[in-house]
Order: C-alpha cells, then structure tokens, then sequence
C-alpha cells in the first residue's frame, strides 16, 4: 500500500505516529477522569494501556475516537483532528467497547453482515468477508447462534472480528480480555500481533500485567495521569527500584518490620513469599532487609531479583504518591 | 421483624431511586397537573361556537331575527354567509363547518304553518355531540312582532343529519381510533428503539461507525412506516368487515394520508428517544402525548366547542389534522386535496420533530 503514497494527504496520513495526544484531559464535574495525557503511538504497534479500575482508559480511548469532546487538550488520530474531524476518522478505525455492544438478538452473521453494509464493505465481497472472519475467529459452530446468548469469549471474538472487519488502519480495544480463559487469551493476543505485522496500529486497554507485557510499548495510567511510558523491558529495567525477594514462614510479621522502614517503598505478599521494593539509592538492599528480619528473629532467605511489570506499576504509582504528599 | 426491614429496604431504594431519576418524577408531579389543567377546560360537554355557515333565501325581517337569535345562543359561530343550500353542502363536505343554517325562500309562510318546520340545519351527523346540539337548538322560538303566535306543533328547524344517517356511534369513533392506535403505536416504537440501543449499549458502537446521524434517523423511521401502514389495514379491515364503516373517498389517498402521519408520530418518537435515557421514561413520555391525542384533537368531543387556548394546543399535534383527514376521506368523500392544510401542517410538524431529533442526537456520548 505504501507506494502508492503519493499524494500530500496520505503523506501526512502516513506519519510516524497514528496517535498524537497533547495535554489530553476530561473532568466529569470535580473529578478528573484524564488528567494531561499526552501519547505518541508509533504505526503498526501494539500500545498497551494499562492502569486500575477508573484509571481512565476508557475515557481515554472514548476522547481519541471522538465520542467524548475533551475538557482540555488536542488529539491527532490518523492525521485528523478529534473530535472535529472525527466523522472522516470513523471508517479508519476499528473500536471494541468495553461492554459487549453488538446485537444480542441478532445471530453472528446477521450482526456481521450489519456491520459490513454500515461500514459499505462493497457487496461483492461481504458474503466472503464475513465467512473469512467466522473461520479466522473461530465462530462458525456459532454462526447461527444470538449473540446475546453466547459466553462472554465468544462474545469478545465477534467484537474483534466486526472491529476488523472494515480492515481499519487503528484498533482501539477496550479490555477485549476481560472474559476470556488464559488459553484463549494466548489466540486473541496471537491474532492482535498479525493484524499489528499487516499494518494496523493498535491500542488495547488492560489490567493483565502478562498482556501488558506483551505489548511493544506500554503508558501505565494511575488516576487519569500517566505516570510511565516505553516498551515493557525498558521500563522494568529503569524502575529505580531493587526488587528483593523474600521468604519467610512468618510474612505477617516480616511485612510488618519492613514496612516501618522509611526506605522501603512497598511490601507485595506472593503466597510465601514477599517482594519489596527499596529505592537503588540505597546501596546494599540485601543487607538493609536481612538486618532487620535477623533483629526481629524472624527467619528468612532473601535474593535480589529483577523487577515485573507489576514491580514497575507498583513503583511508579508509589513514586507518584510520594511526590504528592511531599507536595 | 426481619421480613419488615427487608419491606422497608425495598421501599427505600424504590423511593430513592425514584428521586434520582429526575424525568420521572418531574412527569409525576407534572403529568396529573398539566393535564388535569388541559382536559378540565377542554372537556366540556356545553358546546359552543361550532362553526356554521348561513344561507338565507328568505331575507325576510323574520329570518333575519331568527339567525340573529341564533347567533346569540353562541352556539353556532357563523363562519361563512351563502347563497344556496347546495354551498352549505360543500362547505360541510370539506370540514369548514358542522352546521348550516338553510332558511328557504318561503320562510315567513312556513313558519306559520304548524305542521311544517319553518328551516332546515344541516348537520355533521358524524359527530354525535354536534347532532345533539343540533337537537336542542331546533326549537328555538320564532319572534313575531305583532301577534303572539299559537304554539307550533313542528319544531322551527328539521335537522338533517348528513354523513351517518344511521347515526352509528362506530362510524363516528372508527376514523379518530385509527389515529390514536397509530399515535401510541408508532411513537413507542421509535422512542423504545432508540433508547434500547442506547440501554444496551448499542449505540456507542453504531455512533463509531460513518453511519450518520441522518441515515441512522430515516433508517430508524422507514421500516416502521411500513408496519404502521400495515395496521391501518388492519384497522380498516375491521373495520369494514365488523362495523361497516365505510370509505367514502379514495383509499389510495386514505393511505397517503396515513403515511405523512404515521411519519409525523415516528419523528416525535425518535425526539422523545433523544429527551428520555430508559425505556420506562419513553413509556411515559408517549402516554404523556398520547392523552390529549385523544382528548383535544376533537375525537371525542367537538374541537370547536373547546376553548380558543386549547384548540391552538390541538392544532399542534398531529391527531388533530389526520382526524380531520380521516373523517373527511372516510365519511364525507373529501379529496386531499380539499384537505391540503391538514396534509401540510402534518408534514410541517414531521420535518420540525426530525430536524429536531437530528440535531438533538448527538454522535457522542457527552
Ligand atoms: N459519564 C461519567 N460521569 C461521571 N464520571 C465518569 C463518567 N465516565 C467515567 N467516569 C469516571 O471517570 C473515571 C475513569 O473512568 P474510566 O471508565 O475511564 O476508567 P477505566 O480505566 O476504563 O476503568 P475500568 O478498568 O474499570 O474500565 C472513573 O472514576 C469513573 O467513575
Ligand atoms: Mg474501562
């Protein structure tokens, strides 16, 4: 597609970025739901958004797809503006709701079919289309079947197929997991990657630390803000944090010891074990730990390990927290 | 005990839910008074002002008492002043009034003939309450100057009632019905559509799609047209095969009519779907319409005999014009285009209501 490219309109389609967001922000009276986001999404990537519950990535997602108008900030989304330019954008892109928003009295291919003749997938083909979506999605024992009635898997793959099947140059993917079994988390993830190597770009909100470490590149979105942003393994490698692991028979009591000290910034039981992060200031965190615990008399094995992606939001949401309450 | 808090429990989140929802309960307070205040003044089973036409062939001092008595009862409102019977014929057919007056040029001498009625009304007999007032204004006395006249045995007007010489209530109540069942129908139809999809979260798809606002609206309204067409057959089945009301005009434009009607009522639904957020407020929303849909646009009592304020209330919605359609296509074979302002106040509110509706929807969700 891209020799074709010649035009200055496709031109500047064709930037580097499919997402340019500056000072991004929506308040719904006090609260502010997305506080001065900005996002540079690269083409052809998967760029994850993860953060908790009412982080703000829904609203997010919304503002780029020019459903919400922005309290504050600007967004370029395939060269357009948002949400003034939204309409010329709307063929372009391919968006999953959070909630599943197809027809539930409609059976897979009627609802599939709508979509096609919405979008003016050209006639000819849309018997085709359709019929190579419910192959590749793996919806054909479920052709017939209303999409109400379908488990909440199923119901993700037809949202993704009808996302797609305008074939749009950017996904948005609002949690298209949240229902979805491990294994089958696997296909759908295997899937977003051959749409993102066919050239889509891709935007996909999550809570799954093993999907966000799926994606290329990563924001981590805490209370509408953006607290981190690059390429999973960059990020755990510049947490600024030591990750020390700890085992212990007795982690009531060890988390209590460690978490009085000032230099350790958090305390995450695993079952048995415990992970505590303390800043790289702190030049032997081995010894700051072992010290304590032996003080304690509790008995404990602790090793320095390299920080998770859970490590990373931990850190960066406490580093936040901290700036506050010393603000 | 238990079960008494458990009561109490529902009771609570009921009233406090009820609080929330601020469409809903503003329509409890505001429906019992706003149409408690409407139908008080417009039902009024005292009708006056009903719209006449007078044709006085006589001319003689008499006659021209005798209209002038009429006139003063207020009644009759006289509209139009004619010539011939023949006119106040026309001017019934056509809806412009629903009594005439017809006093023959042998006036004076009939009226001393105590066999005879002395004139003629010339009724809508469609219309039930417009005949009984007809009824009680044909014994209005005669004013001789000089003698005081024996007691005629005849009354001073026959009544001659035109359109349902059987006078059959069903002839009469069958063509405003037909607007009432479309109103109720087709309202809820567009008004539920729209809000389920938005209930089911529907919508924040379709709105992300380049389906416009406009094709979403007409997409929305087409098909149900269609069905609404389909009921007016049904009804007129029925009617036809149960109570024998008859179609005195043209069917084709019977249901031409129907079609510019029954799209008025969907373009009020679909506004009503972009005012409302459930289901159970667009319920309401179209009972709230539905209720002067049929009690002030003249269905059940005579549009004329209602106050000046409540006619200009009727005259907005859109029952009003396609009773006066349908009664005129039905009953007294009027053409459409007889009847084109009805037609055109109809399109004119369809245009307005989806106009609306199109600039209320809005492709997004704030
Ligand atoms: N229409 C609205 N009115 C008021 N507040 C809202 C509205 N929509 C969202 N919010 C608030 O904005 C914040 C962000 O919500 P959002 O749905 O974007 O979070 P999210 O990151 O998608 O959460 P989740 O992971 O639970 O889906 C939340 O605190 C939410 O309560
Ligand atoms: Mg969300």
């Amino acid at each position: 597609m891209k020799f074709y490219c010649c035009s200055v309109k496709a031109v500047n389609e064709q930037s580097e970025f499919a997402i340019n967001a500056s000072g991004l922000t929506k308040r719904f009276g006090d609260l502010t739901a997305v506080d001065h986001l900005d996002l540079n999404v690269p083409r052809s990537l998967v760029y994850g958004f993860l953060g908790p519950n009412g982080s703000g990535k829904t609203t997010a997602i919304r503002m780029l797809c020019g459903l919400l108008t922005p309290t504050e900030g600007t967004a370029q989304v395939l060269g357009h503006q948002v949400p003034g330019d939204a309409n010329k954008l709307k063929p372009k892109i391919g968006y999953m709701t959070q909630k599943f928003s197809l027809y539930g009295d409609l059976t897979v291919q009627e609802n599939l079919e709508f979509i096609a003749d919405i979008y003016s997938y050209p006639r000819s083909d849309r018997r085709s289309r359709v019929n190579d979506l419910i192959d590749r999605y793996d919806l054909e024992a479920q052709r017939k079947q209303f999409a109400g009635t379908m488990s909440g898997g199923q119901k993700q793959r037809l949202a993704l197929a009808s996302a797609v099947l305008n074939r749009p140059q950017l996904l948005l993917l609002d949690e298209p997991t949240s229902a979805v079994d491990p294994s089958s988390r696997r296909d759908f993830w295997e899937k977003l990657f051959a749409l993102a190597d066919a050239g889509t770009t891709i935007l996909v909100s999550t809570h799954y630390m093993d999907e966000a470490e799926r994606c290329h590149r990563l924001a981590i979105l805490d209370h509408g803000r953006k607290v981190a942003d690059g390429p999973p393994s960059e990020l755990q490698a510049s947490t600024g944090m030591s990750v020390v692991q700890i085992e212990t028979r007795n982690t009531f009591a060890a988390q209590t010891e460690l978490k009085a000290l000032a230099d350790v910034r958090s305390v995450t039981q695993l079952g048995i074990k415990l992970r505590v992060l303390i800043p790289e200031s702190v030049s032997d965190p081995l010894e700051l730990v072992n010290g304590v615990l032996s003080a304690a008399g509790l008995d404990a094995k602790s090793s320095l390990v390299s920080a998770s992606l859970e490590d990373v939001f931990v850190a960066v949401t406490e580093q936040k927290r901290r700036l506050e309450a010393a603000a | 005990m238990r079960s008494a808090s458990r009561l109490f429990a529902v009771m609570r989140k009921e009233l406090l839910q009820l609080k929330r929802d601020r469409l809903t309960f503003a329509m409890i307070v505001g429906i019992p008074v706003m149409q408690m205040l409407l139908f008080g003044f417009a039902i009024n089973t005292d009708v006056r002002h009903l719209a006449a036409a007078v044709a006085n062939q006589s001319g003689t001092h008499l006659s021209r008492q005798l209209v002038a008595d009429l006139r003063e009862t207020q009644v009759v409102d006289i509209r139009y002043v004619v010539e011939t019977p023949e006119e106040i014929e026309e001017l019934l057919r056509n809806g412009s009034i629903s009594i005439g007056i017809y006093l023959p040029p042998d006036f004076d001498r009939r009226s001393l003939d105590k066999r005879r009625s002395a004139a003629q009304l010339l009724v809508d007999g469609a219309d039930p309450t417009i005949l009984g007032v007809a009824n009680q204004v044909r014994n209005i006395p005669l004013k001789f100057d000089t003698i005081a006249a024996e007691p005629k045995k005849a009354a001073t007007f026959e009544v001659r009632p035109y359109f349902n010489p059987e006078k059959r209530s069903a002839v009469f109540v069958i063509p405003g019905l037909i607007g009432m069942i479309l109103t109720l129908t087709m309202m809820l139809f567009t008004a539920v559509a729209v809000v389920r999809e938005r209930e089911h979260g529907n919508l924040e798809l379709l709105i992300n799609t380049p389906v416009s606002t406009t094709q979403l609206m007409i997409g929305k309204v087409v098909p149900y047209i269609l069905i609404g067409l389909v009921q007016l057959a049904l009804i007129l089945t029925v009617g036809d095969l149960l109570f024998s009301v008859p179609i005195r005009g043209s069917v084709l434009e019977l249901y031409g009519a129907a079609s510019v009607f029954i799209a008025a009522n969907l373009a009020l639904g679909l506004f009503v779907s972009t005012v409302v957020r459930t289901q159970f407020q667009a319920i309401q929303m179209t009972i709230f319409f539905l209720m002067p849909s049929i009690l002030i646009t003249g269905f059940v009592f005579p549009f004329d005999g209602m106050p000046r304020i409540i006619q200009y209330i009727g005259e907005v919605l859109p029952n009003t014009h396609f009773i006066r359609l349908t009664r005129g296509i039905m009953l007294r074979d009027a053409s459409l285009f007889e009847l084109r302002e009805e037609l055109l106040a109809l399109a004119i509110f369809t245009v307005i209501a989806m106009t609306a509706a199109v600039l209320r929807f809005s492709k997004r969700l704030d």
